[in-house]
């Protein structure tokens, strides 16, 4: 499953996003299960709000974090967060 | 005692609230204790909003409403709502039996994540055999309501021998009600499914068939259906990690709020468990007799002492070991390292034979009158 890179990209409304006190983590919450999240895959889906595509998502990143050469690794995360059902296009 | 150790302890995470065990369906292979009619008190519902709160402060993030049938609960909807004001992910286990459309909109409302609805077979006459009620059309109307309010809808449908030829059915079924989850439960032997075993046990052809036909669905429904698949160990060569570890994960608080590790555990002897109403959760948790008996890995006896699979199955389910071979410290019966191994064979075959007898005796329905008169109250 490939990210189309010109359309929006929505967290998974049969999802949750979550901090964690216990944790001090973001979790994925779904039925019958959860996925602890790290910082950084945490951050990519916190962006994925229905109004931005990969590139706006990408620079936004790269931005917050004064980084450079983000792309590979946000869309090599993005395609697995697809094919969970982690966010929609 | 067994579990005096100084494992690390691990917070709840999962929280099964049985809030009753009245139910208006009498499925033969119900969880509940046998003796389930003995228990007369509920918990109110400010207990169940401080067992939700204590557990919740100490890391449990999942939480199932089950029963019996959660819904027969006037206060579902007050409990729902402050679980998700906790933070809270919220199931709602259900038969479906009386779920109306109304409801399922104040409970979105309330906040309630996902709804969990049982459908024992694909037609109606054997569902409605098996729930021992009239159901089945309120069952599929249930998942279409469920599914029109924006929840994921998880259908639940326990396998056994009464419904196991049916497996494609199950599956088209499935997929015409639009599961986003299909759990296909094969039927694990404890409380009433230990006493029906052997009208309930498949044969190990019928597994195996059936099993073929659910993995190659799920790969036609891949991306749009999640099927979980939960084995049937009897035909398994290694024991199950029950629980993911006594005492490390899970929560269980059955209706009159004693707490077990795992729902069946009220049925081990001498594990004194402890109730909500005379401890903190975080009491029972860390400090309980009962939480740290089989916690860690220094009860074990031989053959699992020494096994080298230990830390991925931690012996096996202590619930089956007692019911099996009469020993909760034995190793689970179902590894085929255990000596007591036998057993296994023995009820495949015992069920085997009842198949094929033509004279089999009837099912026993999970029903109050049943419940008094198998633990003689």
């Amino acid at each position: 499953m490939a990210i189309n890179s010109e359309q929006p990209i929505k967290f998974s409304p049969l999802h949750r996003l979550q901090w964690e006190e216990a944790q001090e983590k973001y979790i994925i919450l779904y039925p019958e299960g959860m996925v602890e999240l790290n910082q950084s895959s945490a951050e990519i889906l916190k962006c994925c709000d229905g109004s931005k595509n990969l590139g706006q998502i990408v620079a936004e990143l790269e931005e917050k974090f004064a980084a450079t050469g983000l792309t590979n690794d946000i869309t090599a995360f993005l395609e697995v967060a697809l094919q969970n059902g982690w966010i929609q296009q | 005692m067994a579990g005096s150790n100084s494992n690390k302890i691990t917070p709840p995470r999962w929280l099964l609230a049985e809030l009753t065990y009245a139910c208006p369906l009498q499925c033969p292979y119900c969880a509940n204790p046998i003796d389930y009619a003995k228990v007369q008190s509920e918990l109110s519902t400010d207990d169940w909003k401080r067992v939700l709160s204590q557990a919740r402060k100490m890391g449990a993030v999942q939480l199932g409403f089950s029963g019996g049938e959660p819904l027969t609960r006037k206060d579902l909807p007050e409990l729902v709502k402050h679980a998700r004001d906790l933070g809270y992910y919220s199931n709602l286990i259900t038969s479906g039996y009386g779920l109306t459309e109304e409801k399922i909109i104040q409970l979105k409302e309330a906040g309630l994540d996902h709804i969990q609805v049982s459908i024992q077979a694909s037609t109606q006459e054997l569902n409605d055999h098996i729930a021992g009620t009239t159901s089945f059309e309120n069952k599929k109307a249930v998942a279409k309501l469920v599914k029109k309010h924006g929840y994921p809808m998880v259908l639940c449908v326990v396998i056994h021998r009464e419904n196991i030829h049916q497996m494609p059915e199950i599956l088209a079924m499935a997929e015409e009600l639009g599961a986003d989850y299909l759990e296909l439960a094969n039927t694990q032997y404890y409380g009433w499914a230990h006493a029906n075993r052997d009208l309930l046990l498949p044969t190990k052809e019928q597994f195996e068939q059936a099993e073929k036909i659910a993995q190659a669905f799920k790969e036609t429904v891949a991306g749009k259906m999640k099927i979980y698949y939960v084995v049937p160990d009897f035909y398994e060569d290694r024991p199950k990690a029950c629980m993911n570890g006594w005492g490390t994960t899970f929560l269980t608080i059955a209706p009159d709020g004693v707490a077990l590790p795992c729902h069946s555990a009220r049925e081990l002897p001498g594990l004194d468990c402890p109730n909500v109403n005379d401890f903190s959760i975080e009491q029972i948790w860390n400090e309980s007799k009962t939480f740290n008996f089989f916690r860690g890995l220094e009860w074990m006896k031989e053959p699992c002492k020494s096994c080298d699979e230990k830390e991925k199955d931690f012996g096996g389910c202590r619930c089956q070991a007692y019911l099996l071979t009469g020993d909760m410290y034995n190793t689970d019966p179902v590894c085929s390292k255990s000596p007591n191994h036998g057993v296994i064979d023995q009820a495949i075959n015992d069920a085997k034979a009842s198949a094929l007898s033509g004279s089999e005796k009837p099912l026993v329905f999970r029903n109050s009158q049943n419940s008094k008169k198998l633990s003689g109250a």
